[in-house]
């Protein structure tokens, strides 16, 4: 087994522990915490796939921004985090069972995909995938309708923030 | 390439062919070699904090009219290791009820954030510890990291004044963010690229001309960053006891402050890198010992204009930081970047149609983004004045104490 290999591995095994942990951690910062570990897993990921500039924003946008929020809108409510309450309910079977199966028709729609099992071909040298993805976002031929879609939802999300926030006089 | 001339790249020529001739495979030979540099920047820039410390306080004497350390070695430059020494020896306390794991892990967290930062500056044209594609989005990204590092120290601490010090640490790092990032992408449009080392190398003229206004801006932004005066609001110490910081002692109290002065120090070399050229200089292509000579005199003139802005104005109330960010720095950063992308796009078509010299390009390039900077400058202090307050008059001063009138008999 390649050095990568093992790499990838511990990576993916941290990941998954520290996804799992978001999940069951009782303490409501902690889980932040880890999922701060998990999204720094994620940007690893990316990394591996030579695809730096998703590695960086995923650091900048999930951890420099989100979590950060999670964490702070946590702080403001102190009381919420001493929760005694029983983290499983009833219906934990049918999650389960939904979710193996869930996973289950993903992996299997993949296995029918026939590059699922190709490995990732080695970049060019002198590829640029910074000014590719520059260019695919504002080219009419790729991806410019969804870019500017998102830009007017997050316009739409900010202008409704500050009508909330705005001090009625 | 010669011991003379760039030293650290013979070095690590030498010690690479030693090591393959030891037997080992070149893979093996790649990681030791990472795992060296890495140690070599991170050891370099923590025992640059001892002497930093040293020039700071003797920098704050001298403007406060001091002598400042004086006693242990000449002109009290060893001071910095009997403190040391010091802070070694004092006791840790941990606070009933503080979160242990992120307790302890918030001073380390502060202190990697910085030092990550140096794995992308280039200290020469050769001297580079990473030179990624994405140098520029990278920097802010391990500056969200040293927020989470005073986050965590504010939430664990159990402690009031800790955790107000960390809401005012998001309300400043967030915001003051915004502009930064604007601010990083003016020197990224003129460059093309987010690597650091061809910013540099492209900065045949220092992009302080270019953009004097995206400099100027992401100075402040990067002070802002640092947690320092003026932006200091983080630990208060006249409203909240020191902040974050509060109920650390020894040394994790210590590793904040190692943070703190390597953060300063960080931010006047990114912004040597970014717009004062970093290594550039004469003959610094071909003797890159020279390229880090100027990197350094370059930095420590612009760290010492970070000790003398910190020292020489008062702290901010809340809203004022707020203000000046959301009101003054955003809405003109944005205004830079739209104004400087359009220029550079009408110039990159227009220059190549005059055939001229490669001077002449550079000059008509930095003298339009030199008067487009001007202009805009221009334009903003035309609108502060537009919109300052006007002091009304309500009424003639009147004096409190009123000398009674002079007795008929003195006056006659």
């Amino acid at each position: 087994m390649a050095l990568s290999q093992i790499i990838f591995l511990v990576i993916a095994a941290a990941t998954l522990v520290a996804a799992l942990l978001v999940v069951i951690s009782r303490n409501l910062v902690h889980s932040a915490l880890w999922l701060i570990a998990t999204l720094f897993g994620v940007a690893i990921f990316y990394g591996f796939l030579s695809a730096g500039f998703f590695a960086v924003a995923q650091v900048v946008i999930y951890i420099g921004a989100i979590a950060i929020l999670f964490i702070f809108s946590v702080m403001l409510t102190r009381r919420l985090m001493q929760d005694n309450s029983p983290q499983i309910n009833r219906g934990w079977p049918l999650a389960l069972l939904l979710a193996i199966l869930f996973f289950g028709g993903v992996l299997g729609m993949y296995n029918t995909w026939p590059e699922f099992a190709a490995m990732a071909p080695e970049m060019a040298a002198e590829a640029n995938p910074l000014e590719q993805l520059g260019l695919a976002l504002v080219s009419p031929n790729a991806y410019v309708l969804p870019f500017e879609l998102a830009s007017i939802l997050l316009v739409a999300a900010m202008i409704g923030a500050i009508y909330l926030a705005w001090e009625k006089k | 390439m010669s011991f003379l001339t760039d030293p650290i790249n013979a070095i690590a020529d030498w010690l690479e062919s030693l090591l393959l001739s030891l037997g080992l495979t070149s893979q093996a030979v790649t990681i030791l070699m990472t795992l060296l540099g890495a140690i070599v920047v991170g050891s370099f820039g923590l025992m640059l904090v001892i002497f930093l410390i040293w020039v700071e306080r003797k920098v704050y004497a001298r403007i406060q009219d001091r002598l400042g350390p004086n006693r242990v070695g000449p002109w009290g430059i060893l001071q910095t290791f009997p403190d040391m020494i010091k802070i070694f020896t004092k006791e840790y306390i941990t606070p009933i009820g503080a979160d242990k794991v992120p307790y302890n892990l918030a001073p380390i967290l502060s202190v990697s954030a910085v030092l990550l930062a140096w794995a992308v500056i280039p200290f020469a044209s050769t001297v580079v510890g990473s030179d990624i594609n994405v140098g520029v989005l990278y920097i802010v990204a391990v500056g969200a990291i040293g927020t989470l590092g005073i986050i965590l120290a504010g939430w664990s601490s159990n402690n009031k004044y800790a955790l107000l010090g960390a809401f005012r640490t998001v309300a400043q790092m967030v915001s003051y963010e915004v502009p930064m990032v604007l601010a990083l992408l003016i020197p990224v449009l003129l460059a093309r690229s987010m690597g650091v080392n061809s910013i540099v190398q492209s900065q045949q003229v220092w992009y302080i001309l270019l953009a004097p206004i995206a400099a100027f801006f992401f100075f402040i932004t990067s002070i802002a960053e640092t947690g320092r005066a003026p932006f200091d609001l983080l630990e208060a110490e006249s409203e909240i006891i020191a902040g974050y910081q509060t109920e650390y002692s020894g040394l994790k109290f210590g590793m904040f402050f190692v943070g703190e002065f390597l953060h300063a120090f960080t931010i006047s070399a990114l912004t040597v890198t970014l717009f004062l050229g970093g290594w550039r200089g004469p003959w610094s292509e071909q003797v890159p010992l020279l390229g880090t000579a100027y990197f350094f005199i370059k930095t420590f003139i612009v760290y010492f204009i970070v000790l003398w802005v910190r020292i020489s104005l008062p702290r901010l109330r809340i809203d004022q930081m707020l203000n000046f960010n959301w009101k003054f720095l955003t809405p003109i950063a944005l205004v830079m970047l739209m104004a400087t992308a359009v220029l550079e796009k009408i110039l990159s078509t227009w220059l190549p149609t005059l055939r001229l010299t490669d001077s002449g390009v550079i000059l008509i390039r930095t003298i339009t983004h030199l008067g487009l900077n001007v202009l805009v400058a221009a334009g903003v202090i035309y609108l502060l004045r537009s919109y300052t307050i006007r002091r009304e008059k309500v009424g003639q001063p009147r004096p409190l104490a009123v000398a009674p009138e002079p007795p008929a008999s003195v006056l006659e």
